[in-house]
């Protein structure tokens, strides 16, 4: 059978964009556009009448905004979903309303018109602005606008759509998603949106396949058109050949058949064949997945990026709103444990201030930013405490450079904690606090590092930038980031040792943990604790499950010895033959 | 009629939810409310207005009150604005 990179080389008819939901689908493209709706600017004769039908609209338009927001508030949680409760109150402006009717009146023309041009202004206003969330804002409010004038024609947008279409979009609003994906939408792709658009994060959480800013997709597919989503890769092919339908149906099957045989792992433990036993967690962005975890069989949360919450509300929550957010995961997750990680943001992000970095990732990010945005911190630490009632919560700091930031944290926790006690709230008093080691000289100091925290966590994709000098996202040199690099996997050892020596327990929980392959040779390394995405763990579990830890220390002895990367992976990849166990990347 | 100028001193600026507030805020009082900025003069009545004031971090507005309840209506919302909008 030919490889997806044959595949792909070979066809034509492909459009390339981001893979930012995984998924293999084969469906009709529903193309789907805001900008059908034709404004009619006729005059009328009953200003009355014209008022009752803008009323109507609007009842109607808040309605159907009503029953999106309840379900948003089902899939997501309270905060996230708040990006409805703006458009709300658009529904119920009393100037924005006034003015309009004011206008039907005097100008006697059709509503829609006057609705149409009303709102426009606002948008023109929103676009004008340099700032980009400003334009997200106006984008936001066409949804309000098209919903009413919809309503005012009377039409009914859902009855449009048929179940089971792929969605084929420019860029699709918070609500266009939740509703196309409760019309049982099979996926989506949009011209514009990257990693954290509303869409893909959106279908990540609802595990709908999602290839995002292919920039001309609503200009190649036509409406009706057979289309195939491959969300592994970032591509879509439009008008499938007999040959490529073959090849991605045959995927498919695999892919179910795949899924089924891993699925009976769900409840099993991720045991080595003599016996160790292996506890894996999942990474998590949005609360959403937490489906998807519980469906795996995860034995807790190892990694919740925090600052994943920013990216979907564009501002920091307050400590109300996080502790809402934290203790809800908790509960969801209990009586597993959920590992939150404090901010992991780099100045750059928030506009703290004008000084544009020259060097973000050497600069003011991660613990170093907390600390010198004390409040901030605070809050975060504050809400985690009121979150950790159930004794279910661990709190993790990234970036930790010097120990000096360590005794900082812990103080400031402590602080946090005293007023809490004094309000008298109640928390958990022996919160595990632990650290990220991503920086070299964490990595050389795990030792004393570890004697002042809980536990410690290992994150590989920073760990493996710093150790290597190497910006993975730079073409010129990302042949450098190298997992397997002896620097890399000699640097884990170290970590795994010293930080047992104080016997304090030591994860995993960078992208490495997720690659299949990388597995045995973590397993053997020491690590009894790996975090990975929610797709990757029955795979992982698949793979734990079918060698001896005997073997696999082995493996990282002798691994420990070699000089090149090539070497590793090459041993790496005999182990897997030896042993008999298939690689993920080979069965789909 | 008072005349009050605020700067914005949490970090995210006038995003959604602050805008969202103010306007809850206003909407208790009788008194006519305006944010006047760039040479807009805007109603804080009005959600979808305020929503178009892109007001970053450090920069200054001028609110004014005009009515029966116009101090009452002055304290609460300027109180909010100096606050951060609780997110300090």
């Amino acid at each position: 059978m030919k490889s997806f990179k044959e595949i792909y080389k070979s066809s034509e008819n492909k459009i390339a964009g981001i893979a930012a939901a995984p998924g293999i689908v084969i469906g009709k493209a529903y193309l789907f556009s805001k900008e059908k709706l034709e404004i009619n600017k006729a005059p009328i004769t009953n200003a009355d009448e014209a008022i009752n039908n803008f009323q109507e609209a609007l009842k109607q338009s808040k309605k159907e905004l009503n029953k999106i927001f309840g379900f948003a508030r089902e899939k997501m949680d309270e905060v996230r979903a708040a990006i409805f409760e703006a458009q709300l109150m658009i529904l119920d402006d009393p100037i924005l309303l006034e003015h309009i009717k004011q206008r039907i009146r005097n100008e006697m023309v059709q509503p829609e018109f006057i609705v149409s041009d009303e709102i426009s202004k606002y948008q023109e206003l929103m676009i004008i602005s340099h700032e980009s969330y400003m334009k997200e804002r106006a984008h936001d409010i066409e949804d309000i606008k098209q919903r009413i004038i919809r309503n005012l024609q009377k039409k009914r947008w859902q009855s449009k759509i048929e179940k089971n279409l792929i969605v084929v979009s420019e860029a699709l609003t918070p609500a266009d998603t939740l509703l196309f994906s409760r019309r049982e939408a099979l996926a989506f792709v949009t011209d514009h949106g990257g990693l954290t658009s509303h869409a893909a994060i959106i279908s990540r959480s609802l595990n709908l396949p999602a290839v995002v800013g292919t920039q001309k997709a609503t200009q190649m597919i036509k409406d009706g058109e057979q289309i195939i989503v491959d969300g592994f890769h970032g591509y879509v092919i439009i008008n499938p050949t007999e040959v490529q339908l073959e090849f991605f149906r045959a995927k498919q099957d695999k892919l179910i058949k795949l899924q089924k045989g891993l699925e009976e792992l769900k409840d099993l433990p991720a045991k080595t064949l003599d016996g160790k036993i292996i506890n894996i967690e999942a990474n998590v962005d949005v609360s959403g997945e937490i489906d998807l975890v519980l469906t795996t069989g995860a034995n807790g949360i190892g990694l919740y990026r925090t600052e994943q919450i920013l990216n979907e509300l564009g501002t920091f929550p307050d400590e109300n709103e996080q502790t809402e957010i934290y203790s809800n995961l908790a509960s969801r997750m209990y009586p597993k444990f959920l590992t939150i990680r404090a901010y992991d943001i780099g100045g750059d992000k928030f506009r703290i201030n004008e000084y544009k970095e020259p060097n973000p990732f050497l600069g003011l990010r991660g613990i170093r930013f907390l600390l010198e945005n004390e409040n901030l911190f605070k809050a975060q630490i504050r809400a985690v405490l009121r979150a950790s009632e159930n004794k279910n919560l661990k709190f993790m700091i990234p970036m930790i450079t010097t120990l000096e930031e360590i005794w900082r944290s812990i103080k400031l926790i402590q602080e946090c904690k005293s007023e809490l006690r004094k309000e008298k709230v109640k928390f958990d008093n022996q919160m595990k606090i632990g650290i990220m080691v991503e920086v070299p000289s964490a990595a050389v100091m795990a030792k004393e590092f570890s004697d002042e925290i809980d536990f410690v966590s290992i994150g590989t994709n920073d760990l493996i930038q710093y150790l290597m000098a190497v910006d993975r996202g730079n073409d010129l040199v990302s042949n450098l980031y190298q997992e397997f690099s002896p620097v890399v996997i000699r640097t884990i050892a170290h970590i795994v040792r010293e930080a047992k020596k104080g016997k304090v327990p030591v994860s995993i929980c960078g992208e490495m943990a997720a690659d299949t392959l990388a597995i045995p040779l973590l397993v053997g390394l020491g690590l009894d604790s790996l975090s990975m995405s929610p797709a990757t763990i029955l795979n992982a579990k698949r793979i734990i499950r079918n060698f001896e830890f005997k073997k696999a220390k082995i493996l990282a002895n002798e691994c420990l010895q070699c000089k090149t990367e090539i070497d590793i992976q090459k041993k790496v990849q005999k182990f897997f033959e030896d042993n008999n166990i298939s690689r993920t990347r080979n069965i789909i | 009629m008072i005349e009050k100028t605020v700067k914005i001193v949490n970090k995210a600026g006038l995003h959604t939810r602050p805008a969202a507030t103010i306007v809850k805020l206003a909407a208790k009082y009788k008194s006519d409310f305006f944010i006047y900025r760039d040479g807009m003069n805007i109603n804080g009545k009005s959600i979808i207005g305020v929503m178009t004031l892109a007001a970053e971090i450090g920069s200054e507005l001028k609110l004014t009150f005009n009515g029966p309840d116009e101090q009452q209506a002055c304290d609460e919302i300027s109180a909010y604005f100096e606050r951060g909008f609780d997110e300090l």
